[in-house]
């Protein structure tokens, strides 16, 4: 049998790429949360807070270990399978990878383990400080690793040297401009966006796991202040993510426009519609089942209803991306994003006139909801690599003078061919597409047992509850504020221990 | 001192950190299935517990500077050693899994498993991490771009595996002196005590063959003490280290046996350095298809500015190093957080 080097590499960096991805982006979100109630911890010394940071504590933990081992996996695996690309690229990309290492790895796990098993031998003052800094310390590898990858998309601050080594010439791309490589074109837009992402599934995270309380009718106030407080996060960063999302999307249609062309199935340049649901066949170049909105993809793009959209027709066929791909995630998550929002704002006004705790129904949605920004995060990416082929280091298309994309006689666009890498010429040559096979399957084997053993332990301190303290009813004042609650002051600390809540009942 | 010398010495700090602070780990992991008592795997597992994550991002980060720095042997290296490198990350990934959830039920068959699994990936870990030094020792075979050449099977040659073999002792022996200053006073720590004597006679048995297993099969290995005479201080020292242990063991000084093993892997990681330079892989067909600090590396500016990241880097990670090694300093106690 002959076995496809290439597409088995692409399919073990989609398994693993794409497993490790359910937790960054759960943790980075958590983590915010963390920081606010330990904050406020130390601010009131009131119990709820505690109880809260502990319990939410343990369920990062356990997600950030699973972050951390499926991470090792991704450091290694340039090297492993995509050699040629290792050695084009280590200039520039190695660095931002070398620098994740030094300034986000040693500050998460580090002070990762003070915030598991330091409870008892830190001061709180010191806990709160080990909280922020795996909080920050997640979020530096969100910058880092985007750097990275939005070079790939988006090259800038590099030179393209040709040297002779061992009588054999090797082409590869260095630095020239250290910050114009760590902001490139796309790099603050994709970052505001995989933040964002990260917030709004560290958010229905919480809410998630708060509602399926209420419905049970355990933990109810603790469910009650939880679910309040990531409601608003949720809102807030729902509506960011649209705002993001359009900017981005600016961002696509200047510098990659055969990705944006294949993301809207826009085959014919002109007006750009808005897809609300279609199929696309790249074959016979055309849309069935289409329904759009005339003129949004322009108003999207260029903020302009009339304005023209560069379509797949102005782009070689060799250098299409998958169009079906990149077409289906990037809807998938647009749809879920819209999704988002309707469902926050209906879960906001129902709080505002009080009734959203009563809506049995609602809370049940919101139970199996948090599915949906898992999704979301994992297609966004999708969206933007698949986009990116046949490319593995996407080159800049070809401008005039007055910077607008210039079209060749036959009127196609033109990259800057030399400053490309195709992935079908970056895979290792040593390897065999047997031995990719069998990693394949090893991975999958041992990443079915890692997500087996998540779920398990999730579910198994989900079912623990947090550690109840006597708490006083109705005494919210506002939203920011319900997301903990307020004690008896004639509550002890050690009351917050007593496992049942007994103390007063 | 050139760019390229620091950044090889550079790779070498962080190889021999991870060798250091991972190889107790992997000892510990290794001795588990001696542990007599459930309590006994649960002190062993906790002696680790905060720990072992902060140790595996050693090797993160020289996987990324050695990408940064020298990309072509990043490359060639990994992309070579292909099967064996993915049977590492499973072992990596699976002990991993092992700590995080042998005590999570109280099942004695899911800790069995467990334990299984925690004590398997570390031997398997610490052996593959010494059949890679072996294999680098001997070089492998490149073409004129610096490409792999030979075949899987290849790497699994008597030199390569007893390099592994050496490994496997020394990292158990790390592993034992670590556990008797970690172990609180009880049965389990007069255990490990009489552990350390084999592990050490072991090891020290192994050492004299590799020792000499090198100095036969691998001339390339002895070249630089001829440029560099201060090599041979290396060699005293590493003798001098191994022969601290039993000293001070006898003499019941724990810290003092575990600074002696520090040493000892810090010296052999050192050794295998002066063996390379100024190659970072050896072509075993053709010398001069060597990827070395000068063919392979990043462009000088990268180099710079790479340095710089660590200048500035380097100071906070020994810092949080220490606080999070002062934070758990003392004797284990099992607790409510414990695994």
């Amino acid at each position: 049998m002959d076995l496809d080097v290439v597409f088995l590499s692409r399919i073990q960096f989609a398994l693993t790429i794409m497993f490790h991805y359910l937790f960054p982006p759960l943790t980075i979100g958590m983590g915010v949360v963390l920081m606010y109630l330990e904050g406020m911890y130390l601010r009131t010394r009131e119990p709820i807070y505690e109880m809260a940071a502990k319990f939410w504590t343990t369920l990062f933990a356990v997600s950030f270990a699973m972050g951390v081992a499926t991470g090792i996996v991704m450091e290694f695996q340039f090297g492993t399978n995509w050699a040629p690309y290792s050695r084009f690229v280590g200039d520039v990309f190695g660095s931002a990878l070398a620098a994740e290492g030094i300034f986000a790895f040693f500050l998460e796990s580090g002070f990762l383990a003070i915030l598991v098993f330091g409870w008892e031998k830190v001061t709180p003052r010191f806990h709160f400080f080990a909280t922020c800094l795996v909080a920050i310390g997640s979020m530096f590898s969100a910058v880092w690793i985007i750097v990275a990858n939005s070079w790939q998309q988006t090259p800038a601050g590099h030179k393209i040297v040709t040297m002779v080594r061992n009588g054999t010439p090797v082409t590869r791309a260095e630095t020239a401009d250290f910050w114009a490589v760590v902001f490139n074109p796309s790099t603050i837009e994709r970052l505001t966006h995989t933040l964002i992402g990260a917030f709004v599934l560290g958010s229905f995270f919480i809410m998630s796991i708060s509602a399926w309380y209420l419905l049970k009718g355990r933990h109810e106030d603790f469910a009650r202040r939880s679910f309040s407080g990531a409601l608003i996060f949720a809102t807030i960063a729902s509506l960011a993510a649209l705002i993001s999302g359009h900017s981005n999307a600016q961002m696509v249609a200047k510098y990659q426009p055969a990705k944006l062309a294949a993301m809207e199935g826009h085959f014919t340049t002109g007006r750009g519609d808005l897809t609300v649901m279609g199929i696309p066949h790249p074959a016979e170049r055309k849309m069935t089942m289409h329904l759009a909105l005339p003129g949004m993809l322009s108003m999207l793009a260029h903020n302009d209803p009339n304005a023209v959209v560069i379509g797949l027709d102005k782009v070689p066929r060799e250098f299409w991306p998958p169009v079906g791909i990149t077409f289906y995630s990037f809807h998938i998550m647009v749809g879920l994003g819209m999704y988002f929002i309707a469902l926050t704002l209906l879960a906001c006004f129902l709080r505002w006139r009080g009734t959203l705790f009563d809506k049995r129904w609602l809370l049940r949605i919101f139970v199996v909801s948090v599915i949906g920004p898992f999704v979301a995060n994992e297609v966004g990416w999708v969206t933007a690599e698949v986009g990116r082929q046949p490319w593995i280091v996407h080159p800049n298309v070809v401008r005039d003078v007055s910077g607008n994309i210039a079209f060749d006689a036959a009127g196609m666009i033109q990259y800057q061919l030399s400053e490309g890498l195709l992935t079908r010429n970056a895979v290792s040559e040593s390897i065999k597409g047997s031995h990719v096979l069998a990693s394949i399957i090893m991975f999958s084997f041992i990443y079915l047992l890692l997500f087996w053993v998540w779920l398990y332990v999730l579910n198994d301190k989900i079912q623990k509850g947090p550690q109840p303290v006597k708490i006083l009813g109705d005494k919210r004042k506002g939203w920011l504020s319900a997301s903990a609650a307020r004690t008896l002051h004639e509550d002890s600390m050690s009351e917050a221990k007593d496992p049942f809540g007994n103390g007063g009942a | 001192m050139d760019l390229h010398v620091i950044w090889f010495i550079l790779l070498g700090v962080l190889l021999g950190g991870y060798a250091v602070l991972d190889g107790f780990d992997f000892g510990v992991g290794i001795l588990h299935p001696l542990a007599k008592t459930d309590h006994d795997r649960r002190l062993f597992l906790n002696s680790i517990g905060p720990i072992w994550d902060g140790n595996e991002v050693w090797l993160v980060v020289f996987g990324g500077a050695l990408f940064a720095a020298f990309p072509d042997a990043y490359a060639t290296v990994f992309s070579g050693f292909y099967l064996a490198f993915m049977l590492l990350l499973f072992a990596l990934i699976f002990r991993a899994v092992s700590i995080e959830f042998r005590s999570k039920m109280k099942s004695t068959g899911w800790r069995r498993a467990w334990d299984f699994g925690f004590f398997f990936s570390s031997f398997l870990a610490s052996f593959l991490f010494g059949v890679a030094v072996g294999n680098g020792m001997m070089g492998m075979p490149l073409n004129r771009q610096g490409i792999f050449i030979g075949d899987f099977i290849d790497l699994l040659n008597p030199y390569a595996l007893m390099a592994g073999a050496v490994t496997v002792a020394m990292f158990a022996m790390h592993g034992a002196i670590y556990l008797f200053l970690k172990l609180p006073q009880g049965e389990a720590r007069d255990r490990v005590r009489g552990w350390m004597w084999h592990c050490w006679g072991i090891f020290l048995v192994l050492y004299i063959i590799g020792t000499m297993y090198t100095l036969v099969a691998i001339p390339r290995a002895t070249v630089n003490f001829r440029y560099y005479p201060w090599a041979a201080a290396v060699v005293l020292l590493n003798v001098l280290a191994i022969a601290n242990i039993p000293r001070s063991v006898h003499r019941n000084r724990p810290i003092e046996a575990f600074a002696s093993s520090t040493v000892t892997i810090l010296c052999l990681v050192g050794l295998f350095g002066i063996a390379l330079f100024p190659n970072l892989v050896m072509a075993s067909n053709d010398p001069a298809n060597a990827l070395t600090i000068y063919n392979a590396a990043s462009s000088a500016g990268t180099l710079w500015r790479m340095l710089i990241i660590v200048i500035i880097g380097l100071p906070f990670v020994l810092a949080y190093t220490a606080a999070v090694y002062w934070t758990f300093r003392g004797r284990v106690e099992l607790g409510e957080h414990s695994y």
